[in-house]
């Protein structure tokens, strides 16, 4: 062996330069960057390639069984001409404001009463999550069957208490408006538990010392509520009504099962008119679009609880601005 | 193209004597050695069709399914879905290139991916050479760009279903054969309290049925022969008054109708007349309760009454069955859907569906089924009065995504609901339709 090859087998990398092997086994950094990538590459595959295709697919005409041609901002632009669109639209923020205001009123009201002490606590509160674990397409034929204007059960005992005629039945789901009201309805019941059980479990947290100590100041219950309760309560506040958001805005089985947007196109969420245009109708690339256009507001409804939840500076330790 | 020798022919000839002495099995065994059509070996099939509305129809399909397995060894999972959720299953299963290999579909659905759809011009060409024939709303559906990329196994005609005593009630001995005599007989029906109802909703069948019946029989369509559009056009007008002024007799609700809800509707008394296929009646009679088979006995069927266009002006729910090419068993495909449109599984068959399914192959005129009742005898006609979907233009991807998107339904729905008026409810579905015919 001479003695350059000599000096090659023995050569050490400097004290000071570890190899890349060594990093990973001594470096808290990359192991936590190779432990990271598991996820990474989930998310890449389940979320951003697939809001990437979306993304392309809303530029292109593409149609079932084929690939489509770039035609730019053509599918946006036919879309914000379009009647259907813009009362879907209009619809989706109707219905989400609404069901969400409503459900959250009732899911807090819901979890305070369940936060005291009653009997049969634990069975009442499994029965609250009844509507949350039935699945959706059962009660959509539930619903149905409850708001169908020749067969309602409401129908059926306004006619045997003499309150209507038969022969003119309350057109629950043939008039637009009706419809509207029944589907928000049906959200609404479907959605309360989750606000319910989840605020629930947020009130759990709450010392009863600090009850005690308001109460020993004299503080009514309402003062209890404003000054104890909803304060500490906020973080998880934000936290559900942006699930409970998201979930509104993008609901479609619950629609797609009752309704199918119906009548003449009344009860149509974003969400149902796209599957409508993009899949049944065989044009992807307008589905697509109709999508996509989704995106913005439901990024905007995080942002709004991101940065609410960061503006409180006390979740760090300080207090409020 | 299918070349027929001697051979092929003694043997078919020995396998339908077998068939009279053995039964289906021999038959389909018999069948199987005969046929053109070979299964590859170790083939298995997975169909997706509509859910059945007539049960013996469903249970006589199963038979064949069977016997098809024990002839030529191929196994076929049968999947069923409601009308509604089989095209999105088939639209996803041609984009994706993994699914049904064979898919049991509605109306112009194989033209909305007819790339995707395996080419059967000899499957065709056999069944029409053994069996008359097909009539020529068979080769509409069937072929695109001259191939056949379906078979359409069948049509489920759609016709009035009427209460004898209650249209008698009204004043009238039969359903009038033209419009404005239809008009009348709705407007006293509703006098009577025994209103009519036909769905407005996203009811395939019905509703599509009901809302072309009215453009076409006033002389409008959606396109020319040239895929003009011309829908903006007098006829539309006069078709759009008329529906109005036939939703003011119909019972409320008929807006969100799907294609289930006349028959409930029909069945519990609460309409005297719509239209359906005969599963109203097929059912009826068919029932344990004693009600249910008086209603049978009061009902009858009865042609769409014709309009100011002075002919017939009907679509007719096709059922196109259809191999993909990305199925790994091509000639498995092939050979089951000629093995079910054979005489001796079509005609049995044909008859346990009631009349529900109505032929597309001119032998299968003379079925026992179309005579044995006569009730059932106007919807014989139904394939042969039925125009195509996207009448007058050709049967294309643009007419399928038309017909899918419930253009024609929307224009009557929004006029007749009040949600537009003539001009709006014209203008857009004219919009729309410049979209899909860009």
């Amino acid at each position: 062996m001479t003695d350059a090859a000599i000096a090659r087998t023995t050569a050490r990398p400097p004290a000071g330069e570890p190899s890349a092997w060594d990093q990973l086994k001594v470096n808290r950094n990359w192991l936590g960057f190779w432990f990271m990538v598991p996820a990474m590459a989930f998310l890449v595959l389940f979320l951003v390639y697939p809001l990437g295709k979306g993304l392309w697919m809303s530029f292109t005409d593409a149609r079932i069984g084929r690939e489509g041609r770039f035609v730019g901002l053509e599918n946006f632009e036919w879309l914000l001409d379009d009647r259907d669109f813009i009362h879907a639209l209009v619809f989706t923020l109707v219905f989400t404001f609404v069901a969400s205001a409503v459900k959250f009123a009732i899911g807090l009201y819901l979890a305070l009463l369940l936060n005291n002490n009653l009997p049969f606590k634990a069975f009442i509160r499994s029965v609250v999550l009844i509507p949350f674990i039935v699945p959706t397409v059962l009660s959509a034929v539930a619903f149905w069957w409850i708001f169908d204007t020749q067969f309602s059960v409401i129908t059926w005992g306004l006619v045997k208490l003499g309150f209507i005629d038969r022969s003119s039945p309350i057109n629950w789901m043939g008039d637009p408006f009706l419809t509207q009201c029944v589907v928000i309805f049906a959200n609404i019941w479907r959605g309360i538990p989750f606000i319910a059980i989840t605020l629930l479990a947020g009130l759990q947290t709450v010392s009863p010392s600090l009850y005690e100590a308001a109460t020993l100041d004299g503080a009514t219950k309402w003062q209890n509520f404003r000054y104890v309760t909803y304060p500490l309560l906020t973080p998880i506040i934000a936290v559900v009504m942006t699930f409970s958001v998201l979930f509104t805005f993008t609901d479609f089985q619950l629609i797609w099962a009752m309704t199918r947007g119906g009548p003449v196109n009344a009860t149509h969420l974003m969400a149902t008119l796209s599957y409508q245009r993009g899949i049944l109708g065989g044009n992807l690339g307008e589905g697509a679009a109709i999508a996509i256009s989704m995106v913005p507001f439901l990024l905007a409804a995080i942002m709004f609880s991101w940065f609410g939840l960061q503006r409180r500076k006390w979740q760090q330790g300080e207090s409020n601005d | 193209m299918t070349a027929f020798t001697r051979r092929t022919l003694v043997k078919g000839a020995a396998a339908a004597g077998v068939l009279t002495g053995s039964g289906l099995t021999d038959w389909a065994r018999a069948w199987a050695q005969a046929s053109p059509f070979k299964p590859e070996a170790g083939a298995t099939l997975n169909l997706l069709r509509w859910r059945r509305f007539v049960e013996a129809e469903d249970a006589q399909f199963n038979k064949m399914v069977a016997a098809f397995t024990q002839a030529t060894g191929c196994k076929v999972n049968v999947s069923s879905e409601s009308f509604d959720d089989v095209q999105p299953k088939a639209s996803v299963a041609a984009n994706t290139g993994t699914g049904p290999d064979l898919i049991w579909s509605l109306y112009s659905v194989p033209h909305l991916f007819p790339q995707k759809c395996l080419e059967v011009t000899d499957v065709a060409d056999y069944l029409g050479k053994k069996y008359g024939g097909w009539v020529p709303l068979a080769e509409a559906y069937g072929k695109s760009g001259g191939k056949w990329i379906s078979i359409p196994v069948a049509v489920n005609g759609g016709y009035i279903n009427y209460r004898i005593s209650q249209v008698k009630a009204a004043g009238f001995n039969e359903i009038p054969q033209d419009t404005k005599g239809f008009l009348e007989l709705c407007k006293a029906l509703k006098a009577k309290g025994t209103p009519s109802g036909f769905p407005l909703g996203r009811a395939t069948g019905d509703g599509n049925a009901f809302a072309h019946w009215l453009l076409w029989s006033h002389g409008a369509a959606q396109v020319d022969e040239n895929e003009k559009i011309t829908i903006n056009s007098p006829e539309t007008r006069a078709a759009l008054r008329y529906a109005k002024e036939l939703w003011d007799t119909f019972i409320p609700g008929t807006a969100a109708w799907n294609d289930s809800n006349n028959n409930r509707a029909f069945l519990s008394g609460e309409i005297s007349l719509t239209a359906n296929g005969i599963s109203i009646y097929a059912a009826a009679k068919a029932s344990q309760d004693a009600k249910q088979r008086e209603i049978a006995a009061d009902m009858d069927h009865a042609f769409w009454p014709i309009g100011p266009i002075g002919k017939p002006a009907e679509i007719q729910l096709a059922f196109p069955m259809f191999g993909m090419t990305y199925s790994r068993y091509p000639n498995a495909c092939k050979a089951f859907m000629a093995f079910i449109l054979e005489a001796e599984n079509f005609n049995p068959w044909l008859e346990a569906a009631q009349g529900y399914l109505t032929h597309l192959l001119n032998a299968y005129d003379n079925n026992p089924v179309w005579t044995a009742d006569p009730k059932a005898k106007v919807f014989r006609e139904s394939a042969k009065r039925s125009f195509p979907a996207g009448y007058k233009g050709p049967i294309n991807e643009k007419a399928a995504t038309a017909i899918a998107d419930f253009i024609v339904v929307d224009l009557f729905a929004n006029h007749c609901t009040g949600k537009e008026d003539v001009e709006g409810a014209i203008r857009v579905a004219e919009r729309q339709l410049r979209r899909i015919y860009r």
